[in-house]
């Protein structure tokens, strides 16, 4: 049913927690492992030992560089100094890189849904979870061009639209121990970047890090309500914050009588 | 977006055939005669027909295209294949009862015609709804869409006319008119496109990644160090001098020369001829228009790339 | 609104069968169940791997290596029978052959080598995981020539702790992921250990504790770091020796740590000119002596009830002058040389960031103490109520290692760990069972070889000074190919495998003639001077002969070693065999948890071959080597299976620590049991003995892990280690080099000796930038491992060539800026050495003298059963063209590797490269002639699984 359900019983998404993802590919590679011999057809790969591999994957990790506007504390000496604007050389070129994970946002106002022809595109009502019917897929590929995220990849195999199904043949899977019952990104992340949950519940873990790290989505212009929320990286250290206190601080806790007269003095107290 | 040479056909030639049934059904007085009746309706339906077969081909499972009729509540690609079909059938209809009879039926005319603009407005709408492509979500996109059906498709039409004037008003100059309307629209769409940019939503890559408040983003690594399906549909790029070389072929072939010698057959007296040209160059035209059509419109997606 | 009408089975079956192995798509050895599920054929294939929960490594996650592991098994360029050369070296024609042959000509060579001149064998392995066993075999055929991989890797940072504090990082200690109050990381991408990194990274910033990374590239760990230091590389050292520097100033040091474990109140010999000065005082007894603070008499530094000094000058009972260690100590980094100011230029850190830091360093070590409730007994019998912490916290890896500085850098950082007493004690730095380890207890390298005997003991160890070095009878000529352990890399306690092939090739020290290599990847990613290597591997003597005559060469897949060698024998996938993560090899324990694993074939191997090491083991049986073969003369273990569970290294202790004894009870020490393997099976592939609370920290001076370590047969005895701040060892090479005792180095030598073998952590700036024109090579180039690949080894790999299948190179906006570069412009990188093109990526978030490319992503067509057209071989590219085995020449006709003076180590990172923009291109260069492909073969699409989802 391509319509979209006015509400669903369970919003069910992920949190990605910018600031701790190191960019491992655990998630992507893990996601591609569990699903390929899962939900639907298999995730092909084709040329996949020749020039130009191309596979269908529900996962996908890009690595930003995010430069401030504004000007630097002070000069580095590391800087080649070539260009006067980039003086901010490595200790405070304050460029900071973000890893960022990216799969189907699961959107309360799924765009994808509503444009699919034959009704393969769904969002569950009981859950929220977007699917593919792959049956009933034509390949048209209208839903990828409607999502504003590139959640969704053609198999080029298969001709089917895939997407993150949210592993939901793992989260009710009576077959696997009660723990495993999450997605496979969130069950193989080494850094426990990512959880799973129900935002419908205000007091599930998931709503309380949204609400205590400022989860946020991705192009809410969009108007697609994403389920699955995004935890900003924490405000980095710049070497131009305080640092000059604390590097005037240190010189200013020497010893007054010289390192070897407060060694004196230290043995002293040790008896 | 990739320009997938099935979409471009599709839309081109079904545009075109629909048009001339919009114009036929309409009653434009064409020679009498089986023959033309066969001729002029075949060509239109067969445009028609050929172009929603080769948007089969786009397709990952033609084999479940029947599926495509069941969604059309709430999808226009759904709506468009429901209404072609349907458009199909009403002209299919017309055309019949006029090659046994004679006769053309004024109001089963009138209905293909409306399903005819319906079913390009339907196919316009695919594109215009997608706000994740700000150069097609635009009311100008069906305009286009059907300037460019009407005039391909009176061009086409008429090849057959059986009559130099319609209203006291020149055919060819009728036809001048309306390519140079269709043209006038895409000239206003392609302004628009040029500055639309992601203004509309006010998308950018900082808003694509949460990241905006941080600074500048800028993507260092790729997901996948060769392309993905994403980037090979979505976030296709061409260069500008080749997209500026192509739109000026669009513009000569498409409105240049078919006004040029809709005036030709003003002045001259021949018709069909200068009209003839004047189809096949508009085809070039409308075939680069197209490619463009596809090829310079952004994705949202591409704020991640 | 209604439920969806979709009909959807949630509950899929998964698996026919779970089996629990040990992974090995890195070094990093997580638990992993494999689940398997029977295929269309009936046979049973791979359904999906994931983590193992109950694993101690690991704990349940798995990285993208580990779950690509589908594609490694089922890889197209697997191996499927022995190989005999057909074609010239290096273009990969053979022939196959059976086993038998294989063994055949194996046998003959070796035993050839054995009767006449056993040296003439170097037998060295790569990614080994199980160099207890090759190690041991090769003692028993007594060759001095063995190694691992690990003089090209790290081992200045194994050696560097190991020296200092019989400690070092990775896999003999981690961090204290849940107590640390900030945590510093230096010169660490993917390296080891992957996944408990990551997991340690993610509890400190729950806690939301600070984390300080030490990189010149702000990728992976140091994009998350709160707070990035963008040092130049090589200059670590001086920025941490300027850290302690405000340490001293700031008076931020823990004195009672620095009496009670350390040997900063030992007194050092003030005699110029004298053979001993330097060196430590010692009494009658050889104890070393302190000076008492309250009666001021000098007494050996254990006497009960002593209260050792740390200033002051002694005066020794034949009158000459002697002073503690840690005044020398303070006399020297007190000094403005390590001032911050001084040295920010040439580190590339602001002053303010270095003092800053060194600030916070020393407020979170004094003023977070961290006490945790648990009472203990030191060595000296006195007992403890409670355990304190300065938690701050160090982690550093190959990025600190790989300079020809490397070992002291190590030093240094070990140097401010131990300043502010934060070695194995809460929030700290922490040990792991079988560590602490000092060099008191490690063995000495040994290299006397004879004609038909075993090898008096292991080749590789710790010396001690010029004593131990392996020297000819002349006291200068190396004994070992690799020149380890003599004055070129005295103190190389992993060998120097980068030099094998370059010094064999150049007969110096002398020619070899059997090359045998198992894993090694030596003519590609994991040589320095990769063409230069290649035709090393291919050169002729005037008699039409290859100048190392016969390569015997183990691997399980098609590499690019593969084609140059004779004889291949090829093993198994890490699905199909047994190994020992052994606690007598590298060992996977946690700081609370002594811990060994195994690997046992999941699956069985479906071409025809064999797990290298039982073919190691038949092969020694069919050589007749000492205690591999039966009084019969049959081989004495069949199968490694066969050796690890019966194979005792001293009675009762084996490979495997888990279900010993008869009955399987005793854990530690106890006879070989039968069914040990089964054991493991049964509990997940790993055992786990905890360590008893008492003993969680303070490990180097705690009773209570002394008794457990015995108990456990880690040690046979109480181990005292005191960490040694000034390293005697150092000094009496330096000694040697002043021309006292008996063995002293080559008159060349003598002035690096006295340069970079100082006592005390120093820096001296890498040695190609000196040897160079800095103005023609300005900056600096490096390689990262990416988390996603490892080595060469991912590229075989459907699902992870894709995520790197070519690798630009990362290049400064400032540089790019001022040699016209952008994006997907192409560039020449020229070092002194070589130059090679690459494609051009702009980056901010990386030190501005320094360029940077993933590691070992280039490869050679047709390597890997790739296509010819493969990115890898076209667009991706290989730094190791850039970087010379061998420093600049200095027209004194030696060889000097490029290496660290002390430990031999690879300096991979102290390459020093200029860059152009070249023309516009397609394919990376040099361009190198393919190879042909051996292995099984693949489709060319993939669609695994497929049969399952239908």
């Amino acid at each position: 049913m391509t319509q979209l359900p006015t509400q669903t019983d369970k919003k069910l998404g992920l949190v990605i927690d910018l600031d701790i993802c190191v960019g491992c590919h655990a998630c992507v590679v893990n996601c591609k492992e569990w699903n390929t011999s899962g939900y639907g057809a298999p995730l092909g790969d084709t040329n996949a030992y020749d020039a130009d591999p191309l596979g269908s994957w529900l996962n996908r990790i890009h690595t930003y560089e995010v430069t401030p506007q504004e000007t630097p504390a002070y000069d580095n000496p590391s800087s080649t100094g070539a260009s006067p604007s980039h003086q901010c050389g490595s200790g405070d070129s304050l460029a900071q890189l973000v890893h960022f994970p990216k799969s189907c946002l699961h959107c309360e106002d799924a765009p994808c849904v509503t444009v699919c022809p034959t009704g393969a595109s769904m969002k569950r009502s009981e859950d929220g979870i977007v699917l593919v019917e792959e049956d009933k897929c034509i390949g048209c590929g209208l839903c990828a061009w409607s999502c504003p995220y590139g959640a969704r990849e053609m198999d080029p195999m298969e001709n089917v639209m895939k997407k993150c199904t949210l592993c939901v043949d793992r989260i009710y899977n009576d077959n696997l121990p009660e723990i495993d019952r999450t997605p496979a990104c969130v069950r193989t992340c080494p850094a426990n970047a990512r959880h799973f949950g129900d935002f419908a519940d205000p007091n599930s873990d998931v709503s309380i890090m949204v609400k205590e790290r400022g989860g946020m989505d991705l192009m809410p212009e969009m108007d697609t309500k994403p389920v699955n929320k995004y935890l900003p990286p924490r405000a980095k250290v710049k070497t131009s914050d305080g640092l000059e206190i604390a590097a005037e601080q240190s010189k200013s806790e020497m010893k007054a009588d010289g390192f070897l007269g407060w060694l004196d003095k230290a043995l002293e107290k040790m008896g | 977006m990739h320009p997938a040479i099935s979409v471009i056909f599709f839309t081109v030639t079904s545009g075109a055939g629909f048009g001339m049934m919009f114009v036929l059904g309409l009653g434009l007085p064409v020679h009498q005669g089986a023959w033309t009746t066969i001729l002029s309706c075949g060509l239109a339906l067969g445009l028609a027909v050929a172009g929603l077969l080769s948007s089969t081909f786009h397709l990952g499972h033609p084999e479940r295209a029947w599926r495509a009729f069941s969604q059309w509540k709430s999808s226009w690609l759904s709506r468009e294949g429901v209404l072609a079909v349907l458009t199909l059938v009403v002209f299919g209809l017309y055309a019949l009862i006029w090659l046994a009879s004679g006769e053309r039926l004024a109001s089963l005319g009138y209905l293909s015609s409306f399903l005819a603009a319906l079913t390009v407005f339907a196919t316009a709408m695919i594109y215009a709804q997608l706000k994740t492509v700000p150069n097609w979500h635009s009311k100008l996109t069906p305009l286009t869409y059907l300037g460019f059906a009407l005039a391909s498709g009176f061009l086409l039409a008429a090849l057959f006319i059986s009559t130099s004037r319609i209203g006291g008003v020149h055919v060819a100059a009728l036809a001048a008119i309306f390519v140079a309307a269709a043209w006038l629209f895409k000239f206003i769409w392609w302004r628009r496109a040029d500055n639309v940019g992601f203004s509309e939503t006010g998308s950018n890559a900082g808003t694509a990644t949460g990241l905006g408040h941080l600074g500048d983003v800028k993507l260092l690594e790729s997901p996948h160090s060769s392309d993905n399906y994403l980037t090979k549909e979505m976030v296709h790029q061409i260069g500008r001098k080749h997209g500026a070389k192509l739109r000026f072929i669009a513009v000569i072939c498409g409105v240049v020369v078919p006004v040029f010698l809709c005036t030709l057959a003003i002045f001259s007296g021949l018709i069909v001829l200068p009209l003839l040209v004047a189809v096949f160059s508009m085809f070039i035209g409308l075939f680069c228009e197209r490619w463009l059509f596809f090829a310079q419109a952004k994705h949202a997606v591409s704020l991640f790339y | 609104m209604t439920k969806s009408e979709y009909q959807l089975d949630t509950s899929p079956h998964v698996s026919d069968e779970i089996r629990k192995t040990t992974c090995y798509m890195c070094a990093c050895r997580c638990g992993i169940n494999v689940h398997l599920r029977k295929g269309d054929d009936g046979e049973m294939k791979i359904r999906y791997i994931e983590g193992n929960r109950d694993h101690p490594i690991n704990k349940g996650v798995l990285c993208a290596k580990g779950s690509a592991g589908i594609m490694q098994h089922y890889s197209p360029a697997r191996l499927k029978k022995p190989l005999k050369r057909v074609g010239e070296r290096g273009e990969g024609k053979f022939e196959e052959i059976e086993w038998e042959e294989a063994f055949g000509i194996a046998t003959e060579w070796l035993g050839d080598v054995r009767k006449k001149d056993p040296k003439k064998l170097a037998f060295f392995t790569g990614r080994d995981q199980s160099q207890s066993l090759t190690s041991w075999w090769t003692q028993q055929f007594g060759t001095p020539n063995y190694a691992a991989h690990g003089g090209f890797c790290s081992v200045n940072m194994a050696a560097g702790g190991i020296y200092t504090f019989g400690g070092a990082f990775w896999e003999f200690g981690s961090p204290d992921w849940d107590k640390t109050e900030l945590f510093i990381i230096f010169g660490v991408a993917e390296d080891h250990d992957s996944n408990p990194i990551k997991m340690g990274l993610s509890k400190v910033k729950n806690r939301g504790k600070k984390i300080i990374s030490v990189n010149p590239i702000r990728t992976g760990y140091n994009a998350i770091a709160d707070e990035w230091v963008g040092v130049t590389p090589g200059t670590d050292g001086l920025f941490v020796l300027s850290l302690i520097h405000c340490m001293l100033k700031m008076g931020r040091v823990d004195l009672d740590y620095l009496i009670r474990y350390t040997n900063a109140p030992w007194l050092v010999i003030q005699d110029e000119g004298a053979e001993d000065h330097g060196l430590f005082a010692r009494d009658a007894d050889g104890k070393n002596l302190v000076m008492d603070r309250n009666s001021g008499k000098l007494i050996a530094y254990d006497t009960k009830g002593v209260k050792p000094d740390l200033k002051g000058e002694a005066i020794l009972a034949d009158g000459r002058k002697a002073v503690p260690v840690f005044e020398l100590l303070a006399g020297k980094y007190l000094s403005d040389d390590y001032a911050p100011e001084k040295i920010a230029e040439e580190v590339g850190v602001p002053a303010t960031q270095i003092r800053a830091i060194a600030k916070e360093i020393g407020d979170t070590a004094f003023e977070k103490e961290i006490v945790v409730d648990q009472p203990w007994t030191d060595m000296k019998g006195e007992k403890h109520d409670k355990m304190i912490g300065r938690p701050v916290s160090f982690h550093a890896m190959r990025g600190i290692s790989a300079h020809s500085n490397g070992f002291q850098t190590c030093r240094a950082i070990h140097l401010l760990q131990i300043l502010i007493g934060s070695i194995d004690c809460p929030g700290g730095f922490r040990f792991k069972p079988p560590y602490p380890r000092p060099i008191s207890a490690q063995p000495k390298p040994h290299g006397a070889y004879k004609i038909g005997a075993p090898l008096p003991g292991p080749h590789l160890g710790f010396v001690s000074g010029p004593e131990d070095l392996l020297l000819d009878e002349d006291g200068v000529t190396p004994l070992r190919i690799d020149k380890a352990f003599s004055w070129d890399a005295p103190m190389s306690a992993h060998g120097l495998m980068h030099m094998v092939i370059s010094n064999a090739h150049a007969r110096d020290p002398y020619g070899i003639d059997v090359l045998f290599l198992y894993m090694a990847n030596m003519s590609w990613n994991s040589s320095m001077n990769t063409d230069g290597v290649m035709k090393m591997l291919s050169d002729k003597d005037e008699n039409g002969e290859y100048i190392i005559p016969k390569i015997i060469y183990s691997d399980a897949y098609s590499s690019e070693m593969v084609a140059y060698a004779d004889l291949i024998l090829p093993d198994t996938t890490y699905l199909e065999r047994h190994d020992a993560i052994s606690l007598l090899d590298r060992p996977i324990s946690e700081p609370e948890a002594m811990c060994d694993a195994i690997r046992w074939p999941v699956l069985e191997p479906d071409r025809d071959v064999r797990c290298f090491q039982s073919a190691l083991l038949e092969l020694g049986g069919r050589l007749g080597l000492p205690n591999l073969t039966n009084e019969d003369g049959t081989p004495k273990y069949t199968e490694y299976a066969d050796y690890i569970q019966q194979h005792e290294r001293k009675p009762g202790v084996g490979p495997l620590a888990g279900w010993r004894g008869e009955d399987g009870e005793s854990h530690g020490r106890g006879a070989p049991n039968e069914s040990q393997i089964d054991e493991y099976i049964k509990n997940g592939g790993f055992s786990e003995k905890h360590v008893p609370a008492e003993a969680h920290y303070f490990k180097h001076a705690n009773v209570a892990w002394q008794d457990f370590a015995v108990e456990m047969g880690l040690q046979d005895g109480h181990v005292e280690n005191i960490f040694q701040l000034y390293l005697e060892p150092l000094r009496k090479f330096q000694l040697a080099a002043e021309g006292k005792g008996e063995r002293q180095p080559p008159e060349t030598h003598k002035e690096r000796y006295k340069r970079c073998f100082d006592p005390l952590p120093d820096w001296y700036a890498p040695f190609e930038g000196t040897q160079i024109s800095e103005e023609e090579y300005p900056l600096h180039a490096l390689t990262q491992r990416p988390a996603a690949m490892y080595h060469s080894w991912g590229s075989q790999n459907a699902w992870l060539r894709q995520i790197h299948g070519s690798n630009p190179m990362y290049v400064p906006k400032d540089v790019c800026d001022s040699v016209g570069l952008q994006d997907g412009d192409w560039a020449y990188i020229k070092s002194y050495h070589g130059k090679i093109k690459v494609p051009v990526k702009v980056m901010g978030a990386v030190n501005q003298k320094t360029l940077w490319t993933w590691n070992a992503i280039g490869k050679r067509k047709g390597a890997w059963n790739l296509s010819d057209n493969a990115n890898e071989s076209n667009k991706g590219f290989l730094l190791n063209h850039l970087i010379n085995e061998l420093l600049p020449a200095k027209g004194d006709g030696l060889r000097w590797s490029n290496s660290d003076p002390i430990t031999g180590q690879a300096a991979w990172f102290d390459l020093r490269v200029n860059i152009e923009k070249a023309p516009a291109g397609l394919e990376s260069e040099p361009k190198i002639k393919p190879q042909k492909s051996v292995g099984v073969g693949g489709e060319k699409n993939v669609a695994y699984g497929k049969e399952w989802t239908k």
